[in-house]
């Protein structure tokens, strides 16, 4: 069971690789749109990709040959997308079956270190992703970057913080463990997702107002920055009262585990960082007089510190919770 | 969401001057400055980066031996961090400061919302605007159903709005569940301080090693604590009394080596009333008595070693070897036999005549040297490793010392020397130099508990629940107004029987869903009867 988890786990990695690469055709052939004689035609063209379901209609009257050319071009775009959506589906089940099967093999919840951390915190970021993706096909191309986040922690996962399957310690041994920690993971999977609209809509904000400089070149083709920025909120403000959640039950668990709700351990203190940081997102965004550029960034920097908090603080502190288990 | 109704900045224009008090002027602009939102975001800030030496650095109420390592090891940089109060960041004067002004602006920012918000409770919704058409929603109604202000206002009540009419018009509001829930969420902030506040007063906790058997028995009394912290508001005559005993101790391994269950058994005496009682825990279901908890921090073996003098006189020592932090629970302690050699003529003790034993216990042995490490942390093969000394052991010096380690001044200043070491395996004896032995006769279990006691706990946790609750109806709340005028058909119009009814609709904050739900509405409100009928229906 456990060498399938791990098999699953490799093919998961190839299946995102190969929809972040469907997603990066479907960047491309949409930059290949330059042909100047082609501008009204790529108005109509663009308007159609843009909208709900992705589909081109092809025109009826006859065009300039340059801009039958683009149509066609975002029409196979459109396809490569389309196809990356189904990819990264697929590789979610992939994902899942990993998820499981790790459980399974382990014969409890599989949250007992931090690569099962890790493995099911993205998990929930590629499906929740999926689900936001039915709601509003539009956003389909941040599927490339969050398709790149889901490689590089995965593979990061599989190759720094692989261990073999092992059962729990006595004080992991607690239904507050399911609880507390299913919940971290829960709220960490939306917040890793929410973090991908919201450095899309700095990029994206920033080539609106027209800069045109190397991180804002990439946002060309992304949708509209107020959609992205509405999807950010939205995102954390879905996850911020369960990381709440989470927190106070951490909070209670520590009390009967450890015989204190708190105790300023560097994850407790890491956990507090985040949540006043993302508090501050929060509040920030319901100020008027906050600009919504600073208030995405201190959601970026919420989801530094929950990085931190994941990695960071395993590596660099001892504290209670390190038999967690790098 | 988000629009906040700034507070009314100034007074109303117009009246009279008068001449203002600057001091009063400054102190009100000030508390205008702390009270606003921006200054909140920026105390919040500060309030996170602020945390971040205490996880960086090691903190005295986490972990007090790693900031006397930290003195050892930056012997420059920590007494400059220490007046700082980089190692109790957490109880520091800036660290205080910064979350007293939060709250300080927290309750200035939520009294005069609350207030404003009661109000908002009793008012009636707004009259409507002159021009509906000017609203995001709009849509005109041919001869709806519920045609009459008070038929639309049933419509809007049935689902929950709070409706008020006006005439011909019928202003109705909803989702003063976002700023109720709003308020209740800062409060409940406000009420988790108070609850720290009230633990950190009135609470009191005590740490040490509880070793089995009748003899070894604690009573909660400070003394006996190896280490102990009382609230600013709590005496040690208040401490609850009572004594416990550990009858019995279980730990289970797997085959790797990792534990899978412990298990404490422990006789509670309560001396107020006598009564007396057996109680199990665990890690994750401490000891519950009322007025404290004990908790099961930790666990290990005393191996029991009975020494043997060159006069013959027998003493034995059962003390607790610390865990190493091995997997396999190798162990390290020292036994001290001050009163060894004393000279059965004289009875005087001889100062450079003390004896100590201190090295490792391993509770499964391996079979060949090297013994440097348990191989298992279950007792297999139990057997202590150690180095005799003879000397003064320091222990009148006057200067605190560890019970877990030799004074090894003692050693470097040559009044204490050692003379040989040994590996002992269970019964076995070891003669020294001068005709004294050392017996290895067995261990005794012992435990490391924490016995707590936090009144803040119970109101902490209310205020969490109170807290979540109050979040979620601030983050998913929505208000939202709607307004209806009714056009009556114009009097002498042969055609038109029925009346015009023109609907407005303003979301007073960010809501994608609200066309859906104004549209739902004035369809509702366009076949009154059949909607009517529905929600009846489906209340049944
Ligand atoms: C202890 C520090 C504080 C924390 C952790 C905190 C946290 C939060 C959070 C998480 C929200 C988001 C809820 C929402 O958006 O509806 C919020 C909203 C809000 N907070 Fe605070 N807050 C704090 C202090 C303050 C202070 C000092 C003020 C007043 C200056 C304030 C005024 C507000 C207002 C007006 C909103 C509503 C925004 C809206 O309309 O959505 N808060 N707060």
């Amino acid at each position: 069971m456990s060498a399938l988890s791990d098999q699953l786990v490799t093919f998961a990695i190839l299946a995102y690789l190969v929809a972040m690469i469907s997603h990066a055709v479907e960047y491309a052939l949409g930059n290949a749109r330059k042909v100047p004689a082609a501008a009204p035609a790529r108005e109509l063209v663009g308007a159609g990709v843009g909208g709900p379901g992705g589909t081109v209609e092809e025109p009826a009257t006859p065009v300039p040959p340059a801009a039958t050319r683009a149509s066609r071009s975002a029409a196979r775009a459109a396809l490569a997308g389309r196809i990356a959506a189904w990819i990264t589906a697929l590789a979610a089940a992939l994902h899942l079956g990993a998820v499981v099967t790790r459980g399974i093999a382990a014969e409890r919840m599989p949250w007992g270190n931090m690569y099962e951390f890790v493995l099911t915190v993205t998990w929930i970021g590629a499906a929740a992703w999926l689900a936001v993706l039915w709601k509003q096909p539009s956003l389909r191309r941040l599927g490339l970057f969050l398709t790149l986040v889901m490689v590089l922690l995965l593979a990061f996962a599989e190759l720094k913080l692989y261990v073999q399957v092992v059962p729990l310690m006595p004080a992991l041994q607690s239904y507050w463990f399911i609880i507390h920690v299913s919940t971290i993971i829960f709220a960490s999977g939306i917040f890793l997702l929410g973090v991908v609209p919201a450095v899309a809509y700095l990029m994206r904000a920033g080539w609106e107002q027209g800069k045109r400089s190397f991180p804002y070149t990439l946002a060309r083709r992304l949708p509209a920055a107020a959609g992205l920025e509405r999807l950010t909120f939205t995102l954390h403000a879905f996850a911020f009262p369960i990381f709440t959640f989470a927190v106070i039950a951490g909070a209670i668990w520590a009390e009967a585990a450890w015989g204190r709700a708190w105790g300023w351990d560097p994850k407790e203190t890491w956990a507090f960082i985040s949540w006043v940081v993302y508090a501050g997102y929060l509040h920030a965004r319901a100020t008027p007089s906050v600009k919504r550029n600073v208030a995405t960034w201190i959601a970026v920097v919420g989801f530094l510190t929950m990085l931190m908090n994941l990695f960071g603080v395993n590596f660099f502190f001892t504290g209670l919770h390190s038999y967690a288990g790098v | 969401m988000t629009t906040v109704d700034d507070r009314p900045a100034a007074p109303p224009a117009g009246a009279p001057r008068r001449r203002v008090n600057p001091v009063l002027a400054l102190l009100r602009n000030s508390w205008r400055q702390l009270t606003s939102m921006r200054t909140a975001l920026i105390l919040l800030f500060l309030l996170a980066i602020a945390a971040v030496p205490g996880s960086v650095l090691p903190q005295r109420g986490v972990n007090p031996e790693k900031v006397n390592q930290y003195f050892v090891d930056h012997p420059d940089l920590a007494p400059r961090l220490d007046q700082l109060g980089m190692f109790e960041v957490f109880g520091s004067v800036w660290f205080s400061a910064i979350y007293l002004l939060l709250f300080t602006s927290l309750v200035g920012c939520i009294l005069p919302r609350a207030r404003d918000h009661v109000r908002a409770l009793r008012m009636r919704p707004p009259a409507a605007p002159k021009r509906l058409e000017r609203l995001p929603q709009h849509a005109v109604l041919e001869a709806p159903a519920a045609a009459d202000p008070e038929a639309i206002a049933a419509v809007l009540r049935r689902r929950r709005w709070r409706v008020t009419v006006r005439g011909n018009e019928v202003s109705a509001e909803k989702g003063y569940l976002k700023e109720t829930g709003n308020l209740l969420f800062h409060v409940s902030l406000v009420a988790v301080l108070l609850g720290v506040a009230l633990g950190s007063w009135y609470g009191w906790h005590g740490n040490r090693i509880l070793v089995s058997g009748a003899d070894n028995a604690f009573c909660n009394t400070r003394q006996q604590y190896a280490e102990a912290s009382l609230g600013p508001r709590v005496d040690s005559a208040d401490l609850p009394s009572f004594c416990l005993t550990l009858d019995r101790f279980e730990a289970d391994y797997l085959p790797s080596g990792q534990a899978s269950r412990y298990w404490a058994t422990v006789t509670v005496d309560h001396l107020d009333d006598g009564s007396t009682r057996t109680a199990g825990f665990s890690v994750n279901s401490p000891l519950r008595l009322g007025a404290a908890n004990v908790y099961l921090l930790g666990n290990g073996y005393a191996p029991i070693l009975r020494y043997t003098d060159r006069y013959g006189r027998t003493q034995t020592s059962t003390a607790p070897f610390l865990r190493t932090g091995d997997q396999n629970a190798t162990e390290e302690g020292v036994a001290l036999f001050p009163d060894a050699n004393v000279d059965p003529k004289t009875g005087k003790r001889a100062p450079d005549q003390q004896v100590a034993f201190d090295g490792l216990y391993l509770p499964t042995a391996p079979d060949k040297a090297p013994f440097v490490s348990s191989q298992f942390p279950e007792e297999r093969n139990p057997a202590v490793v150690l180095a005799a000394y003879r000397g003064n052991l320091g222990l009148d010096a006057g200067i605190p010392g560890s019970v877990y380690q030799l004074d090894k001044r003692q050693l470097s200043n040559g009044k204490l020397k050692q003379i040989g070491d040994k590996k002992l395996g269970l019964g076995e004896k070891w003669t020294l130099d001068d005709g004294s032995t050392l017996e290895f006769v067995g261990t005794q279990p012992y435990i490391t508990i924490s016995v707590r006691h936090a009144p803040g706990q119970t109101m902490m946790l209310v205020a969490c629940v109170t807290l979540l609750l109050g979040l979620m109806g601030s983050l998913f709340g929505r208000r939202r107004r709607v307004w209806f005028r009714v056009t009556p058909p114009e009097g002498g119009s042969p055609t038109s029987g029925s009346s015009l009814v023109e609907a407005g609709g303003l979301p007073r904050t960010e809501h994608p869903g609200f066309a859906p739900e104004f549209a739902q509405l004035v369809a509702a409100v366009s076949d009154d009867g059949r909607d009517g009928r529905r929600a009846r229906e489906g209340d049944e």
